[in-house]
């Protein structure tokens, strides 16, 4: 990162020196500067922006465009062949059910346990808070291997193996620590005489949680709620582990065994495949960009 | 003491339905998963206690060797590189950038958000030498060099890993480290450039020392990651060619749910925690080691 050093002062540094020697010097490095830290910017977003475009059009290509033309040529037609093949004969409309039917209620669950949690550890006065708060952090270090063979023997003995339970308990079990671990950090920023005030007129505190506190905040439990999606949307891990049939798949685990399904790679619809799992996630983030990088990087530097 | 905030039924009905799904789904298998380590045998055909047995195996293990080192190549690695791209991301949407740099950022992001898998499988394209070579090897010929069967051995394919997870990553710590840079008040700027400092000068003495705290945090949390590693390398290599690029967990996931060992898996996920535990300890206490000196 070389154009630190050229731009840096040369934008900001006084202007005094007299004379037209100096003076030219300077405003060629200013331009050197300016050419070098432009084609480093430039090289940053095809080397971001480069592998996401050539999925893209690949998407389009027939198997025939795969196999004898070069890798970068453009697609010769732009339908919606490898997509349709995809949704149907990949059978993605069956994963994309499975991972909505799976993540969303998980979701759901986390978001209300975890506040109603959060809001317990931070704002109610009671012994052995610390602890429990020390304990629900615990989780967040533990590997998800840890816990993988003890539930997968339990789902089995009760029966639960083959259904759609294990990811949604599961999901919900992992990501409760970290919500509750954020949603307590969110809650200390809420004056506590607004929850005094409310109890002091007489609504419970349960109803002041409701009532007072998760309306402060909505923003957060926003927040919370789009980190957890995209770790459970994309979870490979626990998916893996509790889906022992193809009528289970999520996105994800069905996206892996894609190109298993048919006898030789089918490149077009593999393509059409990895842009079906991705165009959910940038629709969310086209409109949710600033949220998402905000909500992700607190997660990390909390947890 | 606050006694309108204290309410014993209250704090139990909020507290209760989080605490008891952690606990059952969560603490209570951390347990059983330990006691697993003494035990052969899986959930079908059942349990026989076994004693130390697996842990002696772990010991004499050679492929527990090779995955815990590739396990520590990898975080190291990994660590090392993508809080120090994201770094020098985070210098250049401050100081290059500056008031432009929003766009810059959501874009270098965008890839933290995307599925590993589609990435992984994007990224197999990418480096393909067969039917038909992918864009790397494409170039590589272009430039008069030959092409490379990426996949076809254990160092390359770990090359590739490390590529894709960085493209992955850095973007995240961009912004991380971004956020910490904001910080700092522009005053320290001001007041170091009027005393001369400018440059790589400027960003070793003020920059540096100043955004220590959030690289520290960076480095915890990019080990801690690293460490667990799966998604990617399952997704990419699937550990191979053969076990070339196996970490502990994809080990433990191959004893276990390939090989019916539970035990043996277990005291693999055993080992994978301890090794976290450890290192993060390790992180804390060099950390606060240094904060005292100062």
């Amino acid at each position: 990162m070389t154009s630190v050093d050229t731009t840096v002062p040369a934008t900001t540094a006084p202007r005094r020196t007299p004379g037209p020697g100096p003076r030219r010097r300077r405003s060629t490095r200013v331009r050197v500067g300016q050419v070098v830290s432009g084609a480093l910017v430039a090289l940053l977003l095809v080397i971001v922006v480069g592998p996401l475009v050539w999925m893209l059009l690949g998407s389009f290509k027939t198997q025939t465009e795969f196999l004898e033309q070069p890798v970068w040529a453009l697609p010769a037609q732009w339908n919606l062949d490898n997509y349709v093949f995809a949704w149907t004969q990949g059978n993605f409309a069956q994963y994309a059910s499975n991972s909505v039917l799976t993540v969303f209620p998980s979701l759901l669950l986390v978001l209300l346990f975890g506040s109603m949690a959060g809001f317990a550890l931070e704002v109610l006065v009671w012994k052995g808070r610390g602890a429990i708060l020390i304990t629900f952090l615990a989780g967040i270090m533990v590997p998800t291997q840890m816990i993988l063979l003890p539930l997968f023997a339990a789902y089995f003995r009760l029966g639960l193996t083959g259904t759609l339970w294990p990811l949604l308990i599961t999901y919900t079990a992992t990501s409760l620590p970290l919500a509750v671990f954020l949603m307590a950090t969110f809650f200390r920023a809420v004056p506590r005489e607004i929850f005094e005030a409310a109890t002091l007129d007489g609504a419970g505190l349960i109803r002041s949680f409701f009532l007072v506190g998760l309306p402060m905040v909505r923003n957060a439990l926003f927040t919370v709620g789009l980190v957890q999606f995209f770790m459970l949307w994309n979870d490979l891990l626990i998916a893996l582990t509790f889906t022992n049939s193809g009528s289970l798949r999520t996105l994800q685990v069905g996206l892996l065994n894609f190109t298993g399904q048919f006898g030789s790679v089918q490149y077009g619809p593999l393509f059409a495949a990895i842009c079906l799992n991705v165009v959910a996630i940038l629709v969310i983030y086209l409109f949710l960009n600033k949220q998402v990088q905000k909500g992700l990087t607190a997660g990390a530097v909390k947890g | 003491m606050n006694p309108l905030l204290g309410d014993r039924r209250a704090t139990l009905i909020l507290i209760g339905p989080a605490l008891l799904i952690y606990s059952v789904v969560m603490l209570v298998p951390i347990i059983v998963s330990f006691g697993y380590t003494l035990t052969s045998g899986n959930a079908i055909t059942g349990f026989t206690f076994s004693g130390l047995e697996n842990y002696q195996r772990l010991v004499t293990d050679t492929r527990v060797r090779d995955a815990l080192l590739l396990t520590v190549r990898y975080a190291v690695l990994m660590t090392v590189l993508q809080v120090g791209f994201g770094y020098l991301l985070s210098l250049m949407y401050v100081f290059v950038l500056r008031k432009w740099s929003s766009a810059v950022r959501t874009l270098v992001f965008f890839p933290v958000v995307l599925p590993t898998v589609a990435v992984a499988l994007l990224f197999q394209q990418m480096f393909a030498i067969a039917p038909q070579n992918g864009l790397v090897n494409t170039a590589l010929e272009a430039v008069g060099l030959s092409s490379v069967d990426w996949f076809g051995d254990g160092g390359t394919a770990f090359l590739v890993i490390i590529v894709m997870d960085v493209w992955r990553s850095m973007g995240f710590y961009g912004v991380l480290l971004y956020a910490g840079l904001l910080d700092i008040p522009e005053e320290v700027f001001e007041s170091a450039r009027i005393d001369g400092a400018s440059g790589l000068g400027l960003v070793r003495r003020i920059v540096l020392p100043l955004s220590l705290p959030v690289l520290i945090s960076s480095l915890i949390f990019s080990v801690n990651g690293t460490l667990k590693v799966f998604d990617s390398i399952l997704a990419l290599t699937n550990g191979g060619p053969g076990t070339s690029t196996s970490p502990l967990t994809i080990y433990m996931f191959d004893t276990s749910f390939r090989f019916g060992q539970y035990g043996y898996g277990s005291t693999v996920a055993f080992l994978l925690t301890v090794v976290s535990l450890l290192v993060t300890v390790f992180i804390f206490r060099a950390n606060r080691r240094d904060l005292t000196k100062d």
